[in-house]
């Protein structure tokens, strides 16, 4: 036990240097993630059959394909039409993409569970669509959809550790390092697993605080 | 003596609702327990077959004591029928009677399914045998669970408000179903609110207030003479109207 | 020129699809007994177990797949040789069990507490009531947000990749390489493969799902 303190003492400082770019990859790729899911939302919602099919295409293809190949196709794959990205961008883009597919099913499922009558008191008032959806409708659904998105927010946390198999030198790459130039795998992995956990246990505690304090009673 | 519930005490929390109840049952005979609601009918049904388990006395059945050891074996002899039927949502109303009979005492599928057949026979519901639950009325459900209670052949039948879940129209198959088995000689421990049951079926009316049975005779003393002034307010405000307190 | 290489590769993406499956099978199937398991003991079993499920949990839902993976096949390596198919199933398994035993244990719960004492009046035992009454209808109930755990770990198959597993990421990978480029092309069709699993699977658990359902059946038990 002790020889597991001293390893952890000694080469956490390494790995940790790593959390920046976990952490910044992960908020990154979650803003993304939740424009563009609204977007997506919207035009699952009120968009004409061509935006429609588009919208469901995407949606279907980014949530029934790993993110792994996703990650690969947009790193190894586009250079081949001249679209070259770094790792760290590469990694952003997949799972902001793949992570919007997930978000605009949460947004739509959270403005269609918002009574019809509030935007139809939004309109009878004098408001248009536009402005009925940002004043009225946004502001509940937004309130609605945070269980879900907490949890989605949380999963992603966890997948950005894939961008380590494009060379993302986040924590689980720096891990690894470590493993290679000291044999202790076991150790390392153990450890690395121990910062997850806690990661994961307190963004977790963070959102759902955030849930209590933004929460409307009857909503 | 069938039943002997020997100084029930029941409480939840700071509240005792049962203080020290305590009654007989010999074979054959009906009786049914009334009383305002609140008054620990249902929760001594319970504490009788251990549902809920009592925090003092005992509960004899053929004169051998309920224990944790024989809980499962003692609960064969003593049938419930639930206000709400409980019925296994899963299963068609021919296999939950069976259920019991196969599962339990280890009948072969045919023998507990013609036994089965019987039992809804017995109550009127053997066209449905084969629908589930969810295709069924409140009064047919009901009328399935008395099925199912008498296909494990049990000593006593305890109904829990069997009718009070069913919309009025209903109670009738119900109360029919109930007074067969009591002239068929069943042994039976009611607690209800229905009046016409009481009167035409039961041996003996047992009326409880307050965690405590205030007193208990035959229906005809019960309704023309009732003892306690409680007893007589709870008979006529039930009494005006029908059914139901 | 494309084309003619996917048909003669296909062949290997195939046999890729097919350690795929097997590395599905037999993750679905431990995490299935294990959260079958879990969750009936954590619902009737004595409160110490709860408290073990739930840490159970916590360990195997707040550490990422790829972490797992990496633990199981190098960390153990350490101490006993192990293959990476077998890390593979060990890792995804268990991470499995701790998302099925979630949608096992609110199945369970769902049922309607009356199903359970009119079995148990009725002189069953706790374990036959469960067997005989509870999981049946449970399981029913758990088919729907089971076919989404099916899809995930699906997809979670592909990150055996990293620890060397030819499944079938891997093979797309070789396949980039002893064929020099058509890199788009490759993984597109990988892609496609997946996406078509995914979804003859779902179709599957779907059929299943209507082949048992009972009339009325929505969320456990009646009155």
């Amino acid at each position: 036990m002790s020889e597991f303190l001293e390893f952890g003492a000694e080469h956490l400082p390494y790995i940790l240097e790593g959390l920046p770019i976990t952490l910044g990859l992960w908020a990154l790729a979650m803003a993304i993630g939740a424009l563009f899911g609204l977007l997506l939302a919207w035009a699952r919602l009120y968009g004409n059959k061509l935006i429609y099919g588009a919208a469901t295409a995407y949606v279907e293809i980014f949530r029934g394909t790993p993110m792994l190949v996703q990650m690969l196709f947009i790193y190894l794959g586009l250079p081949e039409i001249g679209i070259v990205f770094d790792p760290f961008t590469a990694a952003v883009i997949a799972i902001g993409l793949n992570t919007s597919a997930y978000q605009a099913e949460y947004f739509r499922g959270a403005i269609r569970s918002i009574p019809r009558g509030q935007l139809q008191a939004a309109r009878a008032m004098g408001m248009s669509q536009f402005q009925g959806l940002r004043w009225i409708i946004l502001p509940q659904a937004l309130r609605r959809v945070i269980p879900q998105w907490s949890n989605e927010a949380i999963l992603e946390l966890k997948y950005t550790s894939i961008a380590y198999a494009i060379g993302v030198s986040e924590l689980t790459a720096r891990a690894e390092k470590v493993g290679y130039e000291t044999f202790m795998f076991f150790e390392v992995f153990m450890l690395l697993a121990l910062i997850y956990i806690v990661l994961t246990g307190t963004v977790a505690q963070i959102l759902q605080f955030l849930e209590k304090r933004t929460a409307i009673p009857g909503l | 003596m069938l039943l002997q519930v020997e100084n029930i005490h029941k409480r939840y929390g700071t509240a005792e609702v049962l203080k020290g109840v305590s009654l007989n049952v010999v074979a054959g005979q009906s009786k049914v327990i009334m009383g305002p609601s609140g008054t620990g009918k249902s929760t001594l049904l319970r504490c009788i077959n251990h549902l809920t388990p009592p925090d003092q006395g005992r509960v004899l059945v053929e004169g051998v004591e309920i224990t944790s050891a024989n809980l499962n074996k003692m609960r064969e002899k003593l049938a419930f029928v639930f206000q709400d039927f409980n019925l296994f949502t899963h299963l068609r109303a021919v296999d939950n009677v069976a259920v019991g009979p196969r599962k339990i005492r280890g009948m072969n599928k045919v023998a507990a399914r013609d036994l089965a057949m019987r039992e809804l026979e017995r109550v009127g519901m053997v066209e449905r045998a084969e629908a589930y639950p969810a295709e069924l009325s409140g009064g047919q459900q009901q009328r399935v669970s008395i099925a199912r209670a008498l296909a494990m052949e049990p000593k006593v039948i305890l109904f829990d408000e069997p009718t009070s879940a069913l919309d009025p129209e209903l109670t009738g198959e119900v109360v029919a179903v109930m007074k067969q088995l009591a002239s068929d000689g069943m042994t039976m421990l009611v607690v209800s609110h229905e009046i016409g049951f009481a009167r035409q079926a039961a041996d003996e009316i047992i009326f409880m207030d307050g965690g405590h049975i205030l007193e208990q005779g035959p229906p005809e003393q019960l309704f023309a003479s009732p003892q306690h002034e409680r007893t007589r307010q709870f008979l006529s405000r039930i009494g005006e109207g029908g059914a139901g307190a | 020129m494309i084309v003619e290489i996917l048909i003669t590769q296909m062949p290997y993406l195939l046999h890729g699809v097919w350690v795929a499956l097997q590395l599905l099978v037999c993750l679905l199937a431990l995490g299935f007994v294990l959260g079958l398991s879990l969750a009936i003991l954590e619902v009737y079993g004595h409160w110490t177990l709860r408290w073990f499920g739930v840490l159970f949990e916590r360990i195997f839902r707040g550490i990422p797949a790829i972490v797992l993976l990496l633990l199981f096949y190098y960390g153990v390596a350490d101490f006993v040789d192990i293959s990476a198919f077998t890390a593979a199933v060990l890792a995804l398994g268990l991470r499995s069990a701790a998302y099925q035993s979630q949608i096992f244990r609110g199945s369970i719960l769902s049922i309607s507490h009356g199903q359970m004492l009119a079995a148990r009046a009725m002189g069953m035992s706790k374990p036959m009531a469960i067997r005989e009454i509870i999981l049946p209808q449970a399981l029913r109930l758990s088919i729907g947000p089971w076919t989404n755990e099916f899809s995930s770990e699906m997809k979670a198959t592909s990150l055996a990749y990293v620890i060397g597993v030819v499944e079938l990421t891997r093979q797309a990978r070789y396949i980039i390489s002893s064929t020099q480029g058509n890199i788009l092309a490759v993984f597109a069709v990988v892609a496609a493969l997946y996406f078509i699993f995914n979804w003859l699977g779902n179709w599957g658990l779907y059929r299943l799902e209507r082949k048992l359902a009972v009339p009325g059946f929505e969320q456990g038990g009646q009155g």
